[in-house]
């Protein structure tokens, strides 16, 4: 097992980059779904406005 | 009208394309999740030793679907923003710039696990070769699309800018690919090639085809989603998107609209 995290001593490098890669993409993964959150807030922010000027 | 042009029209309304692509986003990003854990285990474990390189060499099946996927997705941008230059297709807008991100995305960790290949095999994180040099350029013309997209005000103008912007940027493409045959630097050659043979064995090929594929595949399921996202603020004054904002609402909202 420790061979395998060694890496023939290429260890930092290759773990460094699989860590990049993974945490890239999982970045990739999250944003649209809080942008879509963030969104239909937007959206339900405004038609709340729109409705208490039309009953003040 | 042709029903080709009619089914082409439905799918490219808003509220239809947004429905279709929340079906088929999560399968996407599934099957590219279940194939790139494949082909990181093919990687890693299966794949035996480089001769030269020792296991060094493993961060190719990271690095390389990276970097075709880097290009791959310049040119999905560079596609959808030519439609909507040409056609004014809001829905081509709208995935030309859901693609960039991601494109930028993968082109950071081409260069990123690139740098840290180079340093234990050529001793250095960066060097101005071609083929570095180029990528960094795709890069910064992905920030470029970007940063035009976010400084305009209106959506639309926005997007027919970046858009322009995207395909100028195109002629970095071919450079990126063919850098390393026209300068003759540090970068290597081709290791994988669609016609003829490949320059490398069997069960080093597969992880590496089959993480190209997840990544192809997750490029799909990430514009979907960023696309439904982009849809869903351009038309956030109309009926549909209106919608499902009030469905999506938390319990306590619903009740206090009555």
């Amino acid at each position: 097992m420790a061979d395998f995290f060694a890496m023939g001593g290429y260890g930092a490098y290759i773990w460094v980059s699989y860590a990049v890669f993974l945490i890239v993409l999982a970045i990739d993964a999250i944003a649209p779904r809080l942008g879509r959150k963030r969104v239909l807030a937007e959206i339900r922010g405004k038609l709340k406005r729109q409705q208490t000027r039309k009953t003040p | 009208m042709n029903p080709f042009l009619l089914w082409f029209h439905k799918i490219g309304s808003p509220p239809t394309f947004y429905r279709i692509a929340g079906r088929i986003a999560p399968w996407c990003l599934g099957i590219g999740f279940v194939l790139g854990a494949i082909a990181l285990y093919g990687g890693l474990v299966v794949a035996p030793r480089d001769y030269q390189q020792g296991d060094a060499y493993r961060i190719i099946f990271v690095h390389v679907p990276c970097a075709w996927m880097s290009l791959f997705a310049y040119g999905f941008m560079a596609v959808n923003a030519f439609i909507a230059l040409v056609w004014r297709i809001k829905l081509s807008e709208i995935l030309a710039m859901a693609s960039a991100p991601i494109g930028a995305a993968f082109t950071f960790i081409t260069l990123v696990t690139g740098s840290l290949w180079g340093k234990p095999m050529w001793g250095t994180y960066w060097t101005w070769d071609a083929r570095l040099t180029s990528e960094l350029v795709l890069l910064f013309l992905y920030f470029g699309v970007i940063g035009l997209y976010y400084a305009i005000d209106d959506r639309r103008k926005a997007a027919r800018a970046a858009a322009f912007l995207a395909l100028i940027g195109i002629v970095n493409v071919p450079i990126v690919h063919f850098s390393v045959n026209w300068w003759n630097t540090l970068h290597q050659g081709s290791t994988v090639r669609l016609l003829g043979p490949s320059k490398i064995s069997g069960d080093m090929v597969w992880p590496l085809l089959t993480m190209a594929l997840a990544t192809h595949i997750w490029f799909f399921a990430s514009v979907l989603a960023r696309s439904r996202v982009g849809l869903l603020e351009l038309d956030s004054g109309k009926d549909w998107a209106r919608d499902i904002a009030l469905a999506d609402a938390p319990r306590d909202t619903v009740t206090a609209h009555g």
